[in-house]
């Protein structure tokens, strides 16, 4: 068992695992119908890159498990996802202001492990990013519209932005996990990511009229699994319970 | 207070071999950027695309259906303005 790898490869596969569930949320609800699909393809690409993430997690992990039981099967403490993920929807702003933190996070990411020494992670990365790189075109357009538009809508996407701020940090912290993926050329150091989020984001904010927070703060916990918020339990009951209440079931 | 709506936009996609756009609906954004983009989430979900026109409705002249006797029933029987009383040679092969 690879048990570094198996780490990062469920870090990556429940973000978007996490995200894609709370996006479909939305589905059938969503202010308008053309928004409305376009927030079930996002989640629809999400789980889709879930499958590849936690496939090759289950292959490095050697345990005869499939990304199916890693996905349905697990409790709380296992996910590895960052806490801004599991944040609950709120209103379509702040749904959206969490989808740019993240896709701004996401495609410097993706972009990044195209050149990964594994060429499975390359592989997914390559196929990840075109998505990653609609949904952050999407995701920052809507909020510089919001943003930018009337004064309750600024209203509502500043208090997103506030909101949601403390929870952006997380992705770029360092762990052992993170060097040992840097150490064999599998993925970058999560810091080395910061400046050209930080300039997406910036550009981003300017462009809609909002002010970033001027905190450092990061709540952590979701990445390591030691702490996630009270959220993530809820929704898993949600995401989970029909492997749970018929265990096998197929269709 | 009035609800103001989106605009309606015609949405057209060339399609993987076709050489032309064709009409494929309408849908309603706020601009014709963001049009676009939801013709894509709506209209290409399933590979059907490599290029979108987007038009806004409002912008499209239309012939008025009242007065189709006049426009189009004086080109019904000129059969003649076919081109399909000549004889095409063989070799000039498919037309």
């Amino acid at each position: 068992m690879d048990s570094d790898l198996f780490e990062f490869a469920c870090r990556m596969g429940d973000n978007t695992l996490v995200l894609g569930h709370r996006v479909s949320e939305w589905c059938g609800l969503a202010p308008v119908l053309e928004e409305d699909i376009a927030l079930a393809n996002t989640a629809l690409d999400l789980i889709g890159q879930t499958q590849m993430w936690l496939g090759l997690a289950a292959q490095a992990e050697g345990k005869d498990r499939s990304a199916d039981d890693l996905a349905m099967l697990r409790d709380v403490w296992d996910f590895r996802s960052v806490l801004l993920v599991e944040q609950p929807n709120g209103d379509f702003g702040q749904t959206m202001m969490r989808q740019f933190l993240f896709d701004a996070w996401h495609v410097a990411q993706l972009d990044a492990l195209k050149t990964s020494s594994h060429q499975q992670v390359s592989d997914i990365a390559s196929k990840s990013v075109k998505e990653a790189m609609y949904h952050v075109d999407r995701s920052a357009d809507t909020v510089i519209a919001l943003g930018d538009g009337s004064e309750e809508s600024h209203a509502r996407m500043q208090a997103a932005l506030t909101l949601l701020w403390p929870y952006a940090g997380e992705v770029f912290e360092d762990d052992t996990v993170d060097q040992a993926m840097a150490d064999k050329g599998i993925a970058p150091l999560p810091s080395t990511l910061r400046p050209a989020f930080d300039a997406r984001v910036r550009d981003v904010m300017a462009q809609s009229t909002l002010q970033i927070p001027d905190t450092e703060f990061a709540h952590k916990g979701g990445k390591t699994g030691a702490r996630h918020s009270e959220h993530l339990g809820h929704m898993l009951t949600q995401m989970q319970w029909l492997q749970r209440a018929y265990p096998q079931a197929q269709w | 207070m009035m609800k103001p709506e989106w605009p309606l936009f015609e949405i057209f996609i060339r399609g993987q071999h076709g050489m032309s756009h064709r009409h494929v609906g309408s849908l309603h954004a706020p601009d014709a950027e963001m049009a676009i983009k939801n013709a894509r989430d709506v209209y290409t979900r399933r590979n059907e695309g490599v290029s979108i026109w987007v038009v806004e409705t409002a912008q499209i002249v239309a012939s008025s259906p009242s007065e189709k006797g006049p426009m189009y029933e004086p080109a019904e029987s000129k059969a003649y303005r076919h081109p399909t009383f000549f004889d095409i040679p063989d070799d000039v092969g498919a037309m």
